[in-house]
């Protein structure tokens, strides 16, 4: 096994070769009950807990499919422009390995669901923004397999291991693969395509809310095959790289694979058609199995189950349930609220975008919308290790918040602390002020106190005002601020310090 | 055994379940009757790998208590039943002949199992077979044969030996049994009983441990025509756990049964299940059976399928390469027999030495015949041209019930042969199943029943009847008529003729 760590740089590379790329995308469906029976799907559960006869595919048991499972791929297909079947079956992949129970994974082969699609990209380049339309040869179903995890051994991987451990929970969970046809001419875009067309299609699968999406989890899995050729010749020997467990690590690995493989090129040597495995910490991948001798997977028609033929009419159906495409809508949502793409894409990352419209449409400012939730609850949220639509905060607290703050009630800090309590479950935003006791301090005599009593205790500053240093009177603000517990308006108590001086700006 | 006991074990289910519910006899005393029969002769029978007698005098004890009650009992209530050792049933071994899966308690009741128990019927046990259901005479069965209650020196049949042994023994008076190409229906032939292989989907196959799941139907066994009837009606209808059950209502067997009726139907004779390779002695008690068939009034016409002439090479295409699949999951790694497993061999080594120990030699072949047949570069040529055959297999059958309304033929080439005389003849045990197969690659029902003995050898002769999908009750329609003229003309149900064990 190789583990040749000799690389050409990236830039030197793109000078001699031209990469093309595949990619093979699995994304776990977010169904409540697995693709062949009634079992939960719930992530993280304990071990060999979510299970039954038939996931455990004990002598005898039957698949019965899940319609949920079939409409959910349908609407990927359907989002990917893809043609949907009119008449599919299932197949068997026969292999042995002790995360398949039935030492066959119930797949589909040559009669796919949804095919020939495709999604357009949009990469950053020095000439500005260009879209690149990725093509997508098929999208099927498939079930998932067990888990293993390796005791033992040097390597964590099942060679080598003391003893295994299977956990079958995520076996039978539904899983969808969508492939591309290979994508080529990109040149050295080919890394930044490759990210950015995973990127789309987690948006993609997150507007349609069929899966949660999180590479992290293993929700969504992508592995990379990679290709070099010198420009032209015929295509090169592909190896495809899996464990690519994070978005930047789709890139990363894309390049590093390039880097690689024209090292093994402009040595003379040969790029084995092979499985690699990515490495997050070293943005490198060893080699795993070889596929030079293709595994015979014998596929057949899955005789358990009856063909899938999806009426028209319900594909029709299912197409009228279509969200707004994440490009058009993200070119919309930048337009009307006057950001830029950055801010855009911070949105998006934060899986904030459908969050702000819906505080938007409770009453709440476009600016202050996206304030609070890429701020201070995005602060909360992955303190937590939460999604943000998973905080107990609601929008129309948010649009509470927002109109006490309008109306002098509350301050920036005090709003805070407001949203401290909510998160805390102390109870809805008048509660929690009533309870924290949190109401700007609006009345001029209190305020007015404690001017004097800050005035006092720095003359000195108190002169620099006078004297016209108005710069100064922060210092007198803060220390009102800090007497009045934060809760006084800052510009208020401003003001009436330099009318007390009879200064004015 | 007392005379009471010899006298219950001898009737008809039927009976027996209107004794129950009547209250004549308790389901308790049938159940101890059948078991003391099964004390008393399955030393030399063999019909059973497992038997459940607590279970079972539980079961019954219950149905009277049930019955006492006032409750409404089914029709088969209290009757106790043997059943196939393929299909799972909770927390009783299941082991499909097999070493392999030795000591594997399932966690599950097949549906059959299920329907059996909502019926308040009471299991006796678990009867042998061959090896995951491959074989014709329940000697591939790993824990030995079981023998024919006619000839102890001869095979019952197969796969399915055990169950039909267990009705000619009268150790039950029903079974279960399981037909991929002719596993409840030859064990019948050469038994002297009744077996039905109803219309794949007609009953469910959750819990059946599969050989070849676009082949396999379990059904009913039993040694009338009526008996087998209303255990049909008990199995039979759509259940969501198997998608491909049939989602219809089951057809009133019971009704056609107790009808019996063949005057103005158009009876099929398959012009290419005779001749050749069939037995002189079981084509006399054929040609007899539809001479009486005329007598009755059916009009009997020679139809052909010539197509039928390659099913059972499409057969052993199909079944092996589903077979090679389905038994894939016996690997040693969650249930039944582990070997190697001593920290010396690699994972791949341990599945490897616990299906080498585990599968007896005909359960190899057909894994490797199928693993052939499925691979790349074959796929085509075997499978694929298996299922086109398959497919004209099917317009055959479909064109012949354009002209008859039920098809017939001798269910097996021959009578019941000696143990050991074949099993290391793997062709000629294949062709047992020649008369059968063609209606498990079709997809449509057939029974078989007992039309006499043959002269040569005094062993029984089965008749087959094949009906079109869904069509079940015309198997029940024409057998009735049948074993009603044959019963007046002996005057006694064929069984009757068995000698003492």
């Amino acid at each position: 096994m190789s583990t040749n760590h000799e690389t050409v740089p990236f830039e030197e590379a793109m000078t001699r070769y031209e990469p093309i790329i595949g990619l093979e995308v699995h994304v776990e469906l977010g169904t409540n009950s697995k693709m062949f029976c009634s079992c939960a799907t719930a992530f993280g559960a304990a071990p060999n807990t979510q299970v039954c006869p038939v996931c455990l595919g004990l002598p005898g048991s039957m698949p019965v499919l899940n319609r949920v499972a079939v409409e959910s791929t349908i609407r990927i297909g359907l989002a990917l422009n893809c043609d949907i079947a009119t008449w599919c079956r299932f197949a068997r992949k026969n292999y042995f390995y002790p995360d398949m129970p039935k030492d066959y994974q119930v797949s589909q082969y040559d009669e796919p669901l949804c095919t020939n699609g495709w999604l357009d990209v949009t990469v950053a380049t020095d000439a500005g923004p260009q879209v690149v339309r990725v093509e997508i040869e098929r999208v099927h179903m498939e079930e998932d397999t067990g888990k293993l995890t390796h005791s033992g051994g040097a390597t964590g991987r099942i060679h080598g291991a003391d003893y295994s451990l299977v956990d079958y929970n995520r076996a039978g969970i539904p899983l969808i693969e969508i492939v591309t046809k290979t994508v080529v001419g990109t040149g050295a875009l080919a890394p930044a395509v490759a990210r950015a067309y995973v990127t789309e299609l987690r948006d993609v699968m997150r507007a349609l809310g069929v899966s949660d999406v999180r590479m992290e989890e293993g929700s969504l899995r992508c592995d990379a095959n990679l290709s070099l050729n010198k420009p032209g010749e015929g295509w090169g020997t592909r190896s495809e790289t899996k464990n690519v467990n994070s978005l930047r690590s789709v890139e990363r690995a894309v390049y590093s694979e390039i880097e690689r493989q024209a090292a093994v090129l402009d040595s003379g040597g040969r790029v084995i058609q092979e499985t690699r495995h990515f490495h997050e910490d070293t943005g490198r991948s060893t080699s795993g199995r070889s596929k030079e001798q293709a595994e015979d997977y014998r596929y057949f028609p899955e005789p358990d189950l009856v063909p899938i033929a999806p009426s028209r009419t319900w594909v029709e159906e299912l197409r009228a349930t279509l969200p707004e495409v994440p490009s058009v809508k993200r070119a919309r949502l930048q337009s009307t609220w006057g950001i830029n793409e950055f801010e855009l894409a911070t949105l998006v990352n934060a899986g904030a975008v459908e969050l702000v419209e819906a505080s938007i449409a409770a009453g709440v400012d476009a600016a202050a919308a996206r304030k609070w939730w890429t701020g201070e609850l995005l602060r909360v949220a992955n303190e937590r290790g939460v999604e943000l639509a998973e905080l107990p905060v609601t929008v129309s607290q948010i649009a509470r918040v927002e109109a006490l703050i309008a109306d002098g009630s509350l301050n920036d800090k005090l709003a805070r602390q407001v949203f401290e309590g909510v998160l805390a479950g102390e109870g809805d935003v008048d509660v929690v002020i009533a309870e924290r006791g949190l109401a700007v301090v609006s009345d001029d005599g209190a305020l007015l106190a404690a001017i004097d009593e800050a005035l006092a205790a720095q003359p000195d500053v108190a002169e620099k005002i006078k004297s016209g240093k108005i710069q100064a009177a922060g210092a007198i603000v803060g220390a009102v601020m800090k007497t009045t517990n934060g809760q006084a308006d800052a510009a208020k108590v401003r003001a009436l310090l330099l009318d007390r001086l009879g200064v004015s700006e | 055994m007392s005379s009471a006991d010899a006298d219950l074990i001898r009737q008809p289910a039927s009976v027996l379940a209107a004794a129950i519910c009547d209250g004549e006899v308790s389901s308790v005393e049938v159940t101890q009757a059948h078991l003391a029969r099964i004390a008393e002769v399955d030393g030399r029978v063999h019909a059973f790998l497992e038997v459940t007698a607590e279970a079972a005098l539980e079961t019954a004890h219950l149905v009277d208590e049930k019955r006492k009650s006032g409750a409404n009992l089914g029709v088969l209530a209290g009757v106790p039943i043997a059943v196939k050792d393929v299909l799972t049933m909770r927390g009783v071994p299941t082991t499909c002949g097999s070493r392999i899966l030795e000591g594997w308690r399932p966690p599950y009741d097949s549906t059959v199992v299920a329907r059996l128990r909502a019926a308040d019927m009471v299991i006796l046990g678990k009867t042998n077979m061959d090896e995951f259901a491959m074989g014709s005479s329940t000697e591939h069965s790993a824990y030995g044969p079981t023998h024919n209650p006619w000839d102890l020196e001869r095979i019952p049949g197969g796969s399915g030996g055990g169950s039909a042994a267990s009705l000619a023994a009268f150790e039950a008076p029903l079974a279960i049994g399981t037909d991929t190409g002719g596993s409840i229906r030859q064990p019948a032939a050469v038994t002297g009983t009744v077996g039905v292989k109803p219309t794949y989907g007609g009953v469910s196959r959750y819990g059946l441990v599969a050989l070849a799941s676009s082949l396999d139907q379990a059904g009913p066994c039993a040694r009338s025509v009526m008996d087998a009837a209303l255990l049909h009606s008990v199995i039979a209808g759509h259940d969501p756990r198997d998608s491909t059950s049939i989602d219809a209502p089951v057809p009133d067997v019971v009704a056609a049964a107790a009808r019996g009726d063949v005057r103005g139907l158009r009876i099929g004779l398959v012009k290419e299940l005779s001749g050749d390779g069939y037995q002189p002695g079981v084509l006399q008690r054929f040609n007899e059976a539809v001479e009486i068939l005329q007598g009755l009034g059916a009009k009997v016409v020679e139809v052909s399928c010539p197509n039928f002439d390659y099913a059972l090479g499409a057969y052993y295409l199909i079944l092996p390469s589903e077979a090679s699949s389905n038994l894939a999951r016996f690997d040693g790694m969650r249930y039944g027999l582990r070997v190697g497993d001593d920290g010396s061999n690699s994972v791949e080594q341990v599945m490897s030495l616990s299906r080498e120990a585990g599968f007896g030699a005909e359960a190899k072949r057909r894994i490797m015949l199928g693993t052939y047949a499925l691979s790349s570069g074959y796929y085509d040529a075997y499978y694929g041209q298996a299922q086109k055959v398959r497919t004209l297999i099917t317009r055959d059958f479909t064109a012949a019930f354009t002209k008859a309304d039920v098809l017939i033929s001798p269910t097996a080439p021959t009578t019941a042969f000696k143990i050991g005389e074949k099993v290391d003849d793997p062709l000629a045990m294949y062709l047992n199943d020649i008369a059968t197969i063609p209606v498990n690659l079709a997809g449509n029902c057939a029974m078989s029943l007992p039309v006499g003995l043959s002269p040569a050898d005094g062993l029984p002769v089965g008749l087959q009847i094949m009906a079109p999908p869904m069509a079940d009750d015309r198997l029940y329609l024409v057998g009735s008529a049948l074993e009603s003229a044959l019963t007046d003309k002996w005057g006694h149900l064929l069984i009757e003729e068995v000698p003492n064990l």
